[in-house]
């Protein structure tokens, strides 16, 4: 098994060897999870962190479940329902203390920016990744599931527990606000 | 215009670094990390989990250590990629040391009578070796010698646990399962030790050093016996000779019970 087996199957998996399994659920979600939750606090350092603790809590609830209750869970919306908790909890942690940044501010002996964050900055990733998370809660995390994460409507309205129809406005306000922030001029 | 946006929101993709999954296992306890640092007898292999570190190995490639590991302790090791700096100067200080220090270490699998003997040759000091039987008999179970070389033999965390400095009682080195066979001289002689001298001194048929002004007496690699000046150093065949001639054990190695 590796990091394509489809998620149905890494479901039974879990379902009836959760040590052996668990390796490849985090392979299959995590750049996923990290990518989400880094593009929703816009900081590596929490990204890492949250992405982390959002996997080991699935491990722990996974033990908890009975088998055919993992069988039937959707990984992708499920590890989603943990992360998006936790991201909201980071960030109201920082909204409370953001002296807390320092803590995990990135090791200063790490390489500076690399070729994709330079990258970023010159096509102005940099400027849209910021003006994301400026965006309200609800909406940043649904734009940022839906189109950095491309995730259907369905895998959204089950991960942040929301119905599909105020998900799919949540993501069209984001929008609308994305782009006046990006292009304070124009008017629609 | 949505689709410019969007697009360009997909682009917004990142990787998970590589710390990422071998730090999620080893917080579970599926997977242990390791990392490949120096120590006195060349680079080394370190596997950690929550509960500390777990192994010290060497071998010849990532992929063989692993292999070991995993037959080893029935669980994966995986690259750690990095870790924080403050864990990786510790780990390097209890290699250049030869001693836990500030480090954890995951004897959990053990028994506790292995144990009692790594945590024992963990109070050795540097360039000090102690007989197979001292050990036995400063955790209570004197005569256990030969458990306690097996217990050393399977240390899995060497260096660290310096059951290097364990040894016979005949001035032998003893075997050593960390590499080469002279690893276990090397890592002494790195550390000071006089290996020669401390085997001759055991094939005079000697095995304890007094001082005739303390009347105190001590095993050769003692701190107290190395200060004693050759004028007043008195050597013994056994405590036995040793306390009949008037002298008393020294309380720092305890070089045996007094009579």
């Amino acid at each position: 098994m590796n990091a394509n087996t489809p998620l149905s199957d890494l479901a039974n998996a879990l379902a009836t060897e959760r040590d052996r399994a668990f390796p490849d659920l985090v392979r299959s979600l995590q750049d996923d999870v990290y990518t989400g939750v880094l593009r929703m606090l816009g900081n590596p350092a929490d990204a890492e962190e949250v992405a982390q603790e959002a996997f080991v809590r699935a491990y722990h609830a996974l033990g908890g479940y009975p088998p055919e209750r993992v069988r039937s869970l959707g990984l992708r919306s499920w590890v989603w329902t943990i992360a998006a908790n936790q991201a909201r909890n980071r960030a109201r942690t920082r909204r409370r203390k953001p002296e807390a940044a320092l803590d995990t501010a990135p090791n200063p002996t790490a390489p500076g920016p690399g070729p994709e964050e330079a990258a970023m900055t010159s096509s102005g990733l940099a400027e849209l990744a910021a003006a994301l998370t400026g965006l309200p809660w609800v909406m940043r995390t649904a734009v940022v599931l839906r189109h950095v994460l491309d995730m259907t409507y369905d895998e959204i309205a089950a991960a942040l527990n929301r119905p599909i129809g105020t998900v799919k406005s949540d993501v069209h306000r984001g929008l609308e606000r994305l782009r006046s922030t990006l292009n304070p001029g124009e008017t629609q | 215009m949505t689709d410019v946006l969007s697009a360009r929101l997909a682009a917004l993709r990142a990787e998970a670094p590589p710390e990422v999954l071998p730090g999620i296992l080893a917080e579970v306890g599926i997977a242990d990390r390791y990392v490949r640092r120096d120590s006195p007898i060349g680079p080394v292999y370190v596997a950690l989990n929550r509960a500390g570190v777990s192994c010290v190995d060497v071998a010849y490639d990532e992929a063989r250590f692993e292999r070991r590991f995993a037959r080893r302790f029935g669980r994966p090791a995986i690259p750690a990629g990095t870790l924080p700096d403050r864990l990786l100067s510790r780990i390097d200080r209890a290699l250049a040391e030869g001693r836990p220090a500030s480090l954890d270490l995951d004897l959990r699998g053990l028994t506790s009578f292995r144990r009692a003997v790594l945590l024992k040759a963990a109070e050795i000091p540097r360039s000090e070796v102690r007989p197979y039987g001292w050990v036995a008999r400063e955790i209570g179970r004197p005569g256990a010698g030969r458990a306690v070389g097996s217990a050393l033999a399977a240390n899995p965390v060497p260096i660290i646990v310096p059951c290097h400095r364990v040894v016979r009682s005949d001035g032998g080195f003893g075997e050593y399962s960390l590499g080469r066979p002279g690893n276990k001289r090397a890592l002494l002689e790195a550390e000071g030790l006089d290996a020669g001298e401390h085997e001759r001194f055991a094939r005079r048929g000697m095995r304890f050093v007094g001082s005739d002004t303390t009347r105190v007496f001590c095993l050769p690699t003692c701190r107290h016996a190395r200060r004693i000046s050759s004028a007043h150093r008195v050597e013994f065949r056994d405590h036995i000779a040793a306390t009949a001639a008037g002298y008393r054990p020294c309380s720092r190695c305890r070089p045996a019970e007094a009579a």
